[in-house]
C-alpha cells in the first residue's frame, strides 16, 4: 500500500485525488527544502512525513540541511529566544559568526532548483544564491514573530525581504514585510503514535502503568513544565471545580532536568498540589507518544491553559480524540478552537473552573464539542492539508498577484 | 429524453477550487478600524471572512456564522452588532461589492447609534485574510443527467465550492454552474429547484446529496 492510501480512511478518496491533481501541475519542476537538522525538532519531524508523501505525488522534491558549528547553533539559539520576544544578547560578533557559516554553506551546498524552501532563521541567509529571474525563494517561519527583538529582526528581516513569499503558522504572527505573507497552519500525522486509535487494553495498560486510577472523570493537560503554559493555573481551576465534581488532575509533560526554568517550574506544581492524590503530575520522557495518546483518549475533558502559546498543536491532537477542550485564546489556538462550536476559549483561572463544571455537568454537549472538533481538526490540522497548501504555495509562486488562479 | 432530442449541449466538466490563504497584515481592534479596513481590502478579503467556514467548518453544529459577525459577538461582546452580521442573508448577493457594501451599511448604522467603542484585548484582533483560488479541472465529465447524477456523488467539496458559490458571487454568473447546465440540457424545472436551494443553510455533504436527490428523483420521472 502507498503511503498516501493510509490516509484515505482519514479523509476520503476525493481530498487524496485533489493531491494527485495538484502533484500533475508541479510536474517537472525540482524544488529543494532546506532546515538544520534531519533529525530532532518539530520542523525536521514533519519533513519527515512530507517528503514522501510529495515524492509519492511525483513531485521532484530534494531535502538538504546546512552545517555549522556550536557556535553558529549558539547564536541562532539566541536569534531563535529573541525572536519569540525573550532579551537576548546579539552582537556584531554574533553577525560575524552567521554569516560565515552562510557563506560555508553556500560553497558546499548544490541549490539548484526551482523552488528553494527555506524553513526557520538557521538558513535563511542562502538567499544570497538567489540570482534574479531564476528560482522561487521561500522562507517558512515556524516561529511567532508577533513581538520580536528589534535588533535582530532588523538583521534577519534583510534576509527575509529577498525571498518571493514568506509563511507564517497563524496571522497574529505574521511580520512587517512587502513581499507576499501565506499562512500555512501545522499539522498532525493521525497515522503517529502519538495520535492513531488505540484499543481500551492499551489505554487501561498506560494508565496502571503510570498509577492514574480510572475511578472518576480525568482533566488533562499535556505540556512541558513551563509558566507560558499555567500548570499552577490549572491547578487552582480544578480545586474551583473539584469543590462541586469529584475529578482527578494528570498534568502530563516532559521531564525538566536539562532545563533550571523547568526544574522551578515543576518543584511550583509539586508545592501546589502539595501531595493531593487526585492531582498527578507525570513526568515523561520524549519518547512517550503511545503514553501521551493513552492519557489523551482516557481524559474527560483536555485543558491547555496557555497564557502565551506557539501554534498550540497539542489541542488538535485532543481535539482529534473527540475530546472536548477547554483552551487559553492565545497564539493559533484560536483557529483550532471556535468558542462554544468545537471547544471552549477561556482567559482566566475562573473562567477555566466554571467551564470545567459546565462540560462535567453537560455530557452531551461537551460530547458534541468533541466530535466537532475532531471533524474540524480532520478537514484542517491534519498532515494532508498541509501537504496540499504547500504545493498550493509553491504553484502561487508564478501567480503572485492574482486572486482567481485557473490551472489548465 | 430530453437529452436525447434536443440539440448537444456541452459535457459538463467539473472543476475543483482550492485555497490558499493569504495575511494582509491588516488588522482592526475596534469597529471603527474593522470599518476603514472593510472599505479598503480586496474582494477576496471580504470573500475570504464570509466563506471559509463553509469548508473548514463543513460538519460542525450549529454552524458558525461569518467572522466578522463571530468576532464582534466573541470577542468584542457586542452581542447585537453580532446577531445582525450573522443574519446577512449570503444568499442574495450576487456580487462581493454588493456583499462588502450591506457589511459596510450594518456597522455604520450600529455606530451611528453608538459613540462607545470597545475594544479587543491584546491578541485578539481581527487579522484580515485572503483566499487565493485554485481552480482545476477534475477528471469528472458529465454528458447526460446520469453521468452528472453519478459525478455529483463522487466529487470533492472543493468542486461544490466553485461551482455554487464562486460561480455566483466571485465570477458574477448570476447564477450557479449546475442550473445553468440543467437549463441547456432543456430541464428547466430541475434547473429552478437547484437555483432554489440556499446552498448556505446545508453543510457541503447535504448540498450535494441535496442536488443528487433532486436529480435522480427527475431521472425517475423520465423512466416512469
Amino acid at each position: 500500500m502507498s503511503i498516501l492510501d493510509g490516509y484515505q480512511e482519514f479523509v476520503g478518496g476525493g481530498t487524496l485525488d485533489e493531491l494527485r491533481l495538484l502533484g500533475r501541475h508541479l510536474a517537472g519542476r525540482r524544488i529543494l527544502t532546506i532546515n538544520s537538522t534531519a533529525v530532532g525538532g518539530g520542523v525536521a519531524e514533519i519533513l519527515n512525513r512530507l517528503v514522501p508523501l510529495c515524492r509519492e505525488l511525483g513531485v521532484d522534491i530534494r531535502w538538504d540541511v546546512i552545517k555549522g558549528g556550536e557556535d553558529f547553533f549558539g547564536v541562532t539559539k539566541r536569534v531563535h529566544n529573541a525572536l519569540h520576544g525573550k532579551q537576548e544578547t546579539f552582537s556584531r560578533h554574533d553577525e560575524d559568526v552567521f554569516r560565515e557559516t552562510t557563506q560555508r554553506n553556500l560553497a558546499e551546498m548544490d541549490l539548484d532548483a526551482d523552488i528553494v524552501f527555506i524553513h526557520d532563521p538557521q538558513p535563511a541567509g542562502l538567499v544570497e544564491a538567489r540570482r534574479a529571474g531564476r528560482g522561487r525563494w521561500v522562507w517558512r517561519c515556524h516561529i511567532d514573530l508577533s513581538a520580536p527583538q528589534a535588533d535582530v529582526w532588523q538583521f534577519l528581516s534583510g534576509y527575509v525581504s529577498r525571498y518571493d513569499a514568506a509563511v507564517f503558522s497563524a496571522p497574529q504572527f505574521a511580520a512587517d514585510l512587502d513581499i507576499p505573507q501565506v499562512m500555512i497552519t501545522p499539522s498532525i500525522d493521525p497515522l503517529s503514535d502519538k495520535n492513531r486509535d488505540l484499543s481500551e487494553s492499551e489505554i487501561n495498560q498506560v494508565f496502571e502503568r503510570l498509577q492514574v486510577p480510572r475511578d472518576k472523570p480525568i482533566i488533562t493537560q499535556v505540556s512541558r513544565f513551563d509558566r507560558l503554559k499555567d500548570p499552577v493555573g490549572v491547578i487552582a481551576a480544578f480545586r474551583m471545580a473539584r469543590q462541586y465534581n469529584d475529578c482527578r488532575l494528570v498534568l502530563a509533560g516532559g521531564g525538566a532536568t536539562d532545563d533550571p526554568e523547568g526544574r522551578e517550574v515543576l518543584a511550583a506544581v509539586h508545592e501546589a498540589a502539595n501531595g493531593d492524590p487526585d492531582i498527578h503530575v507525570l513526568e515523561l520522557p520524549p519518547t512517550a507518544n503511545i503514553e501521551i495518546n493513552a492519557i489523551q483518549r482516557g481524559s474527560t475533558l483536555v485543558l491547555q491553559k496557555s497564557l502565551k502559546e506557539g501554534f498550540g498543536l497539542t489541542v488538535s491532537e485532543a481535539l482529534w480524540k473527540a475530546k472536548p477542550v477547554i483552551a487559553g485564546a492565545v497564539g493559533g489556538i484560536p483557529l483550532q478552537v471556535t468558542h462554544r462550536y468545537s471547544g471552549i476559549l477561556t482567559h482566566t483561572v475562573e473562567g477555566t473552573a466554571f467551564w470545567i463544571k459546565q462540560l462535567l455537568n453537560s455530557p452531551d454537549y461537551a460530547r458534541r464539542l468533541g466530535e466537532n472538533g475532531r471533524e474540524h481538526v480532520r478537514t484542517n490540522f491534519l498532515l494532508t492539508r498541509h501537504v496540499r497548501d504547500y504545493l498550493l504555495l509553491f504553484l502561487f509562486l508564478d501567480h503572485r498577484g492574482e486572486h482567481i488562479i485557473h490551472l489548465g | 429524453m430530453a437529452d436525447k432530442t434536443r440539440p448537444p449541449v456541452q459535457p459538463f466538466r467539473f472543476c475543483t477550487s482550492l485555497d490558499l490563504t493569504l495575511l494582509t497584515n491588516r488588522r482592526a481592534r475596534d469597529l471603527a478600524e474593522l470599518l476603514v479596513h472593510l472599505h479598503e481590502v480586496p474582494g477576496s478579503v471580504i470573500y475570504y471572512h464570509t466563506h471559509h467556514f463553509l469548508v473548514q467548518h463543513q460538519y460542525l453544529s450549529p454552524e458558525p456564522p461569518n467572522d466578522f459577525a463571530y468576532w464582534v459577538t466573541n470577542v468584542l461582546q457586542e452581542d447585537r452588532l453580532g446577531e445582525q452580521l450573522a443574519a446577512i442573508d449570503l444568499i442574495q448577493f450576487r456580487t462581493i461589492r454588493a456583499l462588502r457594501e450591506r457589511l459596510i451599511a450594518v456597522i455604520e448604522g450600529y455606530l451611528d447609534e453608538r459613540k462607545q467603542l470597545r475594544t479587543a484585548p491584546e491578541g485578539e484582533e481581527f487579522h484580515f485574510r485572503e483566499a487565493v483560488s485554485f481552480v482545476i479541472p477534475t477528471t469528472h465529465v458529465a454528458h447526460n443527467l446520469r453521468e452528472f447524477a453519478g459525478c455529483m456523488e463522487q466529487i470533492g467539496f472543493g468542486s461544490l465550492t466553485y461551482h455554487f458559490f464562486d460561480a455566483r458571487l466571485r465570477l458574477e454568473r448570476g447564477e450557479n454552474d449546475f442550473s445553468e447546465w440543467c437549463a441547456g440540457l432543456g430541464e428547466p424545472e430541475l434547473a429552478k429547484a437547484i437555483a432554489r436551494l440556499d446552498p448556505y443553510t446545508y453543510t457541503m455533504d447535504g448540498l450535494r446529496k441535496e442536488v443528487v436527490r433532486l436529480v435522480r428523483r427527475r431521472l425517475g420521472e423520465r423512466d416512469a
